[in-house]
Formats: C-alpha cells, sequence, structure tokens
C-alpha cells in the first residue's frame, strides 16, 4: 500500500519537475522573444563596456605571439567569396583600379589606391583571433595602423564612430556587411586596415583587399572586403541602426568579450 | 520547544534553530535563478562551436572533445561525440538531436539543454552575460559577508576535529547513514562542499570566462596564462559548469533525503527543525 503510494508520490514529483524545466524553458524561450526582455539582457553590454575600459591602461596591448604560435590552417569565416560583380572585376584585376574611399566626418576626404596604402608606415603582428562562435587561430597580420590613416584625412572634432563599409552582400535582401568602431580602438596601435596574412597578400577568402584587425574585441568587428572609411557623430541612420551588420541581428556592438 | 506528531503516530519533540541568515538566503536564490540560465545558455553559446581544445588555439584536427553530425546512407542525421580522437554514437542527445518542427538536426546539445531552445547564439550570449553580472555581484556580496560577518570561519571552515572525522563522515553519507553528527550545524563534508563551490568552483568558473574576453586578456595576459591559453580556459569553463551540476545534483539529493520541507523552510525563512534529543534536555525543569 505504502509502496504504491511512494511510486505514485515519486512518479508525481518527476513529472511535476519535468514540467517545471520544461515550463521554464519555453518561458525562457517567449521571453527571448519579447524586446522588452531582450532590451534588458542587452543592457549588460552597457555594463560589460563600461567596467571593461574602466581599466588602465587604455592602450593595453592584446598578446603578440611568435611565428611557431601561428594556426596551421587560418579559418575563413563569414562570406568567403563576395559574389558582387564590382567586387568580382575588381579582383579580375588584382584590386589596380579598387580604391579606399575615406570620407564623412574628415577634414580632406581621400581615395587610396593599394599601392598608396603599402606606401605608409606599416605595422606585422602575430595576434589570435577569437570568434564569437568559440573558436581561436593565430596569424601574422600586416597593414597600416588605422590612426595614421586618420591623422592624414583630419579627423573632424564631432566624429564619434568609424564605419567600415564593406563588398559583401549579406542575404536577398541586399544588406552588404558594415562594422563601426569608436576611437578607443580606432587610435589603438595593434587597430590595422591588414593587407597580408602569413607574409602573402590577402586571399579572397580572407577579406581581399583590405580587412580590418582591431585586436582587442571579436572576429565579427573585423570587417573584410572594406570599400569605404566613414566617420561619423551617430550610427543609427546606418543599416538598422546598431552599428554593424551582426548587431542589426542581435550581437553585442561591443564586442571586448 | 515544539512537539509534534511523527508519521509513525508518536510524539516527537523538535526544537528550533537559526539556521541560515538572510544575506545566506539571499545569495542562496539568486544563485537558483543565475546557474540553470548560465549552463543552459552556455550550452547554446557552446553549439556555436561544439568542440574543446588544450591550449591558445582551436586546432580542427586536434580537439579533445568535439560533436558533429553525419548523414547515414539512409538519410537520417547520426550524432557522434567524439572524445579524446575516439568516436561514440550519441544520436538524440549529442551532435544531433530533434528541434521541434525542424526535425532532426546538426547540434551539439539537444534543444532541452539550450537556452534559447533553437539555435539562437546572439540571445544565448545576452542572457549569459546579463546573469553573469547578477551572478557576480552576488557572489562578490555573499563573499565580503562571508568573509567579513565571520559566517566563513564560523560556518565553512572545517576544524582539525572535523578534518580527522572526515573519512568517517563520508562512509556514513555513502550509506545514507545521517544523523550522526550534531543536526544544527553544517558537518564536515557540507563545510567542504559549500566552501569548495562558493570559494573555488564558482571564482574559477568566472576566471575561466573572463580568460576567453579578448580585452580582459589585454588588460590581464596572466589571466589566460594561468589557464593554458584562451581554448584552454574555453574547456576548463565547461569542465567547471560540470563541476557545479554534479554539485547541485548531489546537493538536491541530500535535500530530497534530509526533508525537503525542513531544508526548503530553512533557506526560506531561516528556521530549521530538530529532533530534540535527550542529551540536549536541560533537565527536568527545562523546557
Amino acid at each position: 500500500m505504502t509502496g504504491r503510494m511512494g511510486i505514485d508520490r515519486r512518479r508525481f514529483a518527476v513529472r511535476a519537475l519535468q514540467l517545471s524545466a520544461l515550463s521554464l524553458l519555453t518561458g525562457c524561450d517567449r521571453l527571448s522573444r519579447s524586446p522588452s526582455v531582450a532590451a534588458v539582457l542587452k543592457s549588460a553590454e552597457g555594463l560589460t563596456r563600461r567596467v571593461q575600459r574602466a581599466f588602465r591602461p587604455r592602450r593595453a596591448m592584446a598578446a603578440e605571439f611568435t611565428e611557431a604560435d601561428r594556426s596551421p590552417v587560418f579559418p575563413s569565416n563569414g562570406t568567403t567569396s563576395p559574389e558582387d560583380s564590382t567586387y568580382q572585376a575588381l579582383a579580375a584585376s588584382g584590386f589596380a583600379a579598387w580604391r579606399l574611399e575615406v570620407d564623412g566626418l574628415v577634414q580632406r576626404p581621400s581615395r587610396l589606391s593599394l599601392e598608396e596604402l603599402r606606401r605608409l608606415p606599416a605595422r606585422t603582428q602575430i595576434t589570435r583571433h577569437d570568434c564569437v562562435e568559440g573558436w581561436s587561430a593565430i596569424a601574422k597580420w600586416k597593414g597600416v595602423p588605422l590612426r595614421t590613416l586618420l591623422d592624414d584625412v583630419g579627423v573632424d572634432p564631432r566624429a564619434r564612430y568609424v564605419v567600415f563599409h564593406c563588398a559583401d552582400t549579406m542575404d536577398e535582401g541586399g544588406s552588404r556587411y558594415y562594422e563601426s568602431i569608436d576611437f578607443d580602438d580606432a587610435f589603438h596601435p595593434q587597430t590595422i586596415l591588414a593587407y597580408e596574412i602569413n607574409d602573402r597578400p590577402l586571399p579572397i577568402a580572407y577579406g581581399a583587399p583590405l580587412r580590418l584587425r582591431v585586436e582587442r574585441q571579436l572576429g565579427y568587428k573585423m570587417a573584410k572586403y572594406i570599400m569605404r572609411i566613414e566617420l561619423v557623430e551617430t550610427f543609427a541612420t546606418i543599416g538598422q541602426g546598431n552599428g554593424g551588420y551582426w548587431e542589426d541581428r542581435g550581437y553585442e556592438w561591443y564586442a571586448g568579450i | 520547544m515544539v512537539a509534534r506528531m511523527s508519521r509513525q503516530g508518536e510524539l516527537v519533540r523538535t526544537s528550533l534553530v537559526y539556521r541560515h541568515r538572510l544575506p545566506t538566503r539571499l545569495a542562496h536564490w539568486v544563485t537558483v535563478l543565475c546557474l540553470p540560465i548560465l549552463v543552459l545558455s552556455g550550452f547554446q553559446i557552446f553549439n556555436a562551436h561544439p568542440a574543446l581544445y588544450w591550449g591558445e588555439r582551436s586546432d580542427a584536427d586536434r580537439p579533445l572533445l568535439a560533436m558533429r553530425a553525419e548523414r547515414t546512407p539512409a538519410g537520417s542525421l547520426k550524432g557522434i561525440t567524439q572524445v579524446f580522437g575516439r568516436d561514440f554514437d550519441t544520436t538524440g542527445v549529442l551532435g544531433a538531436s530533434r528541434d521541434g518542427s525542424l526535425g532532426v538536426q546538426d547540434r551539439g546539445f539537444p534543444r532541452w539543454a539550450t537556452l534559447p531552445g533553437h539555435q539562437w547564439l546572439a540571445m544565448g550570449r545576452r542572457w549569459h552575460f546579463f546573469f553573469a553580472w547578477v551572478f557576480v555581484l552576488n557572489g562578490l556580496a555573499f563573499a565580503v559577508y562571508s568573509v567579513g560577518g565571520g559566517h566563513l570561519r564560523r560556518d565553512l571552515l572545517p576544524n582539525r576535529r572535523e578534518l580527522r572525522g572526515l573519512g568517517r563522515s563520508l562512509r556514513d553519507h555513502l550509506l545514507l547513514r545521517m544523523g550522526g553528527e550534531p543536526l544544527g550545524r553544517y558537518n564536515v563534508l557540507q563545510k567542504l562542499a559549500y566552501g569548495s563551490v562558493v570559494f573555488a568552483v564558482a571564482p574559477l568558473a568566472v576566471l575561466t570566462g573572463l580568460a576567453m574576453s579578448p580585452r580582459v586578456d589585454a588588460m590581464v595576459p596572466i589571466l589566460p596564462a594561468v589557464f593554458g591559453g584562451r581554448q584552454s580556459a574555453r574547456t576548463l569553463h565547461f569542465l567547471l559548469t560540470f563541476g557545479l551540476i554534479a554539485f547541485t545534483v548531489i546537493h538536491l539529493f541530500m535535500v530530497a533525503v534530509t526533508g525537503v520541507v525542513n531544508n526548503l523552510g530553512s533557506m526560506i525563512l531561516g528556521w530549521y527543525r530538530i529532533p530534540r534529543r535527550e542529551a540536549d534536555d536541560d533537565g527536568p525543569n527545562g523546557n
């Protein structure tokens, strides 16, 4: 009699546990779709950014590695070959006709060829690339410090963000990849516009002819296939207003974590 | 002094002891809220790249553990978990499992173990980092209270005599023969379990988590280094999670076998009911 009761009670307890686990999960799933809950959860991003940047020195350098530490295979993620015809045409001619446009809130809007960029003082660094998905790979990058370029064109005091417009179309809607960083990272010595990986010109899979390296943030910040750099006061009017292609799809603008 | 009828119908004298102070109770329930959310959203994040490595990099050909899906000749998806180079068929749970109306999908952990249920890395990260802050602030507050308020010294640090009795206590617990120890206070196993979770496992889980942040790694290079690199830190973060899950399972089991109502009540209101033993009687005029 008591045995039977025991089993029933146990079965009830197990059911109750399953039910509460299930309701927790479906509840959280429903909460995830609520814009207000998503906004509350997003508030942690601002806290993380402020706390991480409150630590000194602000110029702290990302670890640099030796040649031997490099990944045998560096994964190429996201777009690996832009299908856009303008890009294809540029690639076919070895990017001879490609020009990097630098405009927006700058004193001297400029157009630079790959040759002109290569003639600027370069920085070479062997760094670890951390993808938001969780993997890490190490490679050697060479490029122009973004600071050098920004100093050349003269930053308007109103400018707060550097926006990178890219060649690759991401979806049927025609959205192109774009990214943005603020001056905390834009003026950092390791933030470079890379045109070489592991001592050879950047292959298309890695973002030819020019990609960004922002060593203290995650991989999706490091825009590939850069066509234009625009300095802005706010990125609210670009894309869906969140500062980047993936940011428009829910990812953090501040990707230092 | 309280008298109650036991289930067997005998009159049992019990007394109430104030077992958990308010800061402990608050910290406990905030942790109860945070931990499941952190674990489930953590599995969501893990699923974006369901493999673990040792060192600074993640070389695709050298994982310690990797989950993947393969298509069988019959056309269905087979879930495979590779551990130290050996493949195990884990279809339905790891590698490939049913994801609602989408059918069997290529995914590390199954839908019921991730938050949100379907693949949604961006939202998993939001849950994870919001509740990581709650968890960290709660943990810091509790640590300050425990050290400053004497909770650590008074209730959590075992003394020499207790440590000598560790073997006996362990044996008694494994045989589920509890009760040989004073009931109002934590026994040596409880002290070691709670103390190490609060002051070792949980802080290490937070530190290995922080060691995955590229900005933190730039500021505190020693952090990823002590764990053997960023990918090692990620692996340790994963293992520590299972340490916390194991602790929780045993903890819930012990709560169940030593009286759900009494334990739960003491963690909500603070008061824990203990049977009054003859030895505790303070004489005929006691009461």
